[in-house]
């Protein structure tokens, strides 16, 4: 059985959660193999395991570290090469789809990007759904040249576990000259604090033009750490500059597909729409009967946030015990 | 400095964008096309490294004849000249051949930055500037909210999961910019009407060198199995806050389990 290879998504050898679930799509249409660039893999190792990696091929030191995308897709082409695998899945991150992009041209194969289900499909090929166009139409597509590369949203499948052995296999890579053009000098991490990442978050709390001014953002914050949710903002409040704008989601920021996605006073513009259209239940809350988020909503309430959204932190606290 | 800013006419955002029925393409002939929002920034961005060190900026978009109107208008903004990439062949290329034949052109006009915007809202990829870079052999520094160029030397701050990195490389290079680098001029009545006198080459594949067995539709790595229209969200239940809004979500989510 041919491999199915999953690039590994980690930091500091903790495995991300989007990782496993890959791994749970990659045992539907081969033998799941890791690729792992950069250091962690012995602690990663039985986190991988537990999710059916049977290998784990590692490529670690400072080559493969100090420079963006380059490293990762020279990993994954030695691999495709040697091994023949049957597919590649990534994450769908910025970088990712860069990585993938650059393996597509490697490689000379197709690339599908921001999958959000596989599926075998005639002949065996693999079959990606892509929501498209703000999440106005379903396209499945499959690759037909070369070694089929896809990205695949968070969220995407429950991953499972499925024992395996994850056995760590080194890889020697030697970095091309090309591949060392644009070094990283500095690695700036900024304090995140203790939510999840908006895009692999279960649950995502996003405020939009409602909340009136940056002090008025807090309460959105609260909502969020009383689910333990990701925030995120619509494009009206980062414009304003009242939340910063990586936290945006929309046509031009972020697209989230989580379990559940609150917007707190977010009208529900086409823009905004496309970033959150995917998620599995919706519910909003605006003063405006007539926003278009409530045709999306699976429940929405009408009526001032400042009332409506204390009331609910209130009614968490009492549920959850606290 | 020699600056060329990779441009894409897409379909309005605002609009509803479709399919067509028959060869699965995007459907540009019935919803107005416009200029990739972000690749205003792209533009914008050149033309303060052309104000700041000097140079031309090229713009170069590969479309039907309708995208020479995006090429105008980031001429209106104070682009130099501009080249369209223009053959039937290229239709329904998807993104492989499209990093192949923008490669080409490039390779033929030369450079010494290649910008881009981050992504289209169209196809939403984010690949194009790791794929050119790859391609061309030069550095990518890409997914930057900073730029920052000293004689050769360029250095960016590449947006990253938690953070950001900071990336340097010798020029030529290819960069992609984040909406939020900059702030994209309107272009004056002044630039409209200048517009107008710029020159704009218009490039078959055969004056760029591509091979057409290359791009197309039907030589695409990629093919779409099908496609539908979501269907429409069930309806939800809508309730008016009349002070008991936030104990109705709550119960909700309970219901639901989320809580």
């Amino acid at each position: 059985m041919a491999e199915v290879l999953v690039l590994a998504e980690h930091t500091g050898g903790e495995v991300k959660k989007v990782t496993l679930e890959l791994l749970t799509f990659a045992r539907q249409f081969g033998e799941p193999a890791v690729a792992w660039a950069g250091d962690g893999a012995e602690q990663g190792q039985a986190r991988l395991a537990e999710y059916g990696a049977v290998t784990v091929y590692v490529a670690g030191g400072g080559d493969v570290t100090d420079f963006a995308t380059a490293p990762e897709a020279e990993l994954l082409a030695s691999l495709v090469a040697g091994k023949s695998p049957a597919a590649v899945l990534l994450a769908s991150t910025g970088q990712n789809k860069e990585i993938a992009g650059r393996l597509a041209v490697k490689t000379d194969s197709g690339m599908l990007c921001d999958a959000v289900g596989l599926a075998a499909g005639d002949g065996g090929k693999i079959v990606a759904e892509q929501s498209v166009f703000g999440g106005a139409t379903i396209v499945h597509s499959a690759v037909k040249a070369g070694t089929p590369i896809i990205t695949v949203r968070p969220n995407s499948i429950a991953a499972e576990p499925a024992p395996a052995a994850a056995a760590l296999t080194p890889v020697d890579l030697t970095l091309s000259e090309a591949a060392k053009g644009a070094k990283i000098t500095e690695k700036v991490v900024q304090e995140r604090g203790e939510r999840p990442e908006l895009a692999e978050a279960a649950i995502v709390v996003s405020g939009g033009r409602g909340v009136g001014s940056a002090d008025g953002f807090e309460i959105i914050e609260r909502l969020a750490d009383s689910l333990g949710a990701a925030v995120g903002a619509s494009r009206a409040v980062t414009d304003a500059g009242w939340y910063p704008h990586k936290f945006q989601v929309g046509q031009t920021g972020m697209t989230v597909s989580p379990q559940l996605y609150m917007a707190i006073g977010i009208s529900g513009a086409i823009q905004h729409r496309a970033g959150m259209q995917t998620s599995k239940t919706i519910l909003a809350v605006n003063k405006d009967p007539e926003a278009p988020i409530f045709e999306l909503a699976d429940f929405g309430v009408v009526g001032d946030l400042f009332q409506v959204v204390p009331q609910l932190l209130e009614d968490i606290a009492k549920r959850s015990g606290s | 400095m020699n600056i060329v800013v990779c441009v894409k006419q897409v379909p309005d955002t605002w609009a509803e964008r479709k399919l067509k029925q028959g060869d699965a393409t995007l459907d540009r002939e019935s919803v107005d096309g416009l200029i990739n929002e972000l690749d205003e920034y792209a533009i914008e961005e050149a033309l303060q490294i052309k104000e700041a060190h000097g140079g031309e900026v090229t713009v170069l978009t590969m479309g039907p004849e309708k995208a020479s109107e995006s090429v105008r208008k980031a001429l209106s903004m104070g682009a130099d000249k501009a080249v369209h990439l223009v053959d039937d062949a290229l239709a329904g290329s998807d993104v492989l051949a499209t990093s192949y034949a923008l490669a080409k052109v490039l390779e033929g006009i030369g450079f010494d930055l290649v910008i881009c915007g981050a992504e289209s809202t169209d196809a939403r990829m984010g690949a194009m500037a790791a794929m050119l870079a790859e391609r061309l052999g030069v550095p990518q520094l890409s997914l930057a909210s900073k730029v920052e160029i000293v004689g050769t030397e360029i250095g960016i701050n590449r947006q990253s999961e938690d953070g950001y990195w900071r990336v340097e490389a010798s020029l030529p290079a290819v960069i992609s910019v984040l909406e939020k680098i900059n702030e994209p001029r309107y272009p004056s009545f002044k630039g409209i009407m200048a517009a107008k006198k710029k020159p704009l080459q218009v490039m078959s594949c055969a004056d760029a060198g591509i091979d057409t067995a290359l791009v197309g539709l039907a030589n695409a790595a990629t093919e779409v199995v099908d496609f539908a229209e979501r269907p429409p969200r069930q309806t939800g239940t809508i309730v008016k806050d009349d002070g008991d809004g936030g104990a109705k979500a709550a119960e909700f989510l309970a219901a639901q389990k989320f809580i």
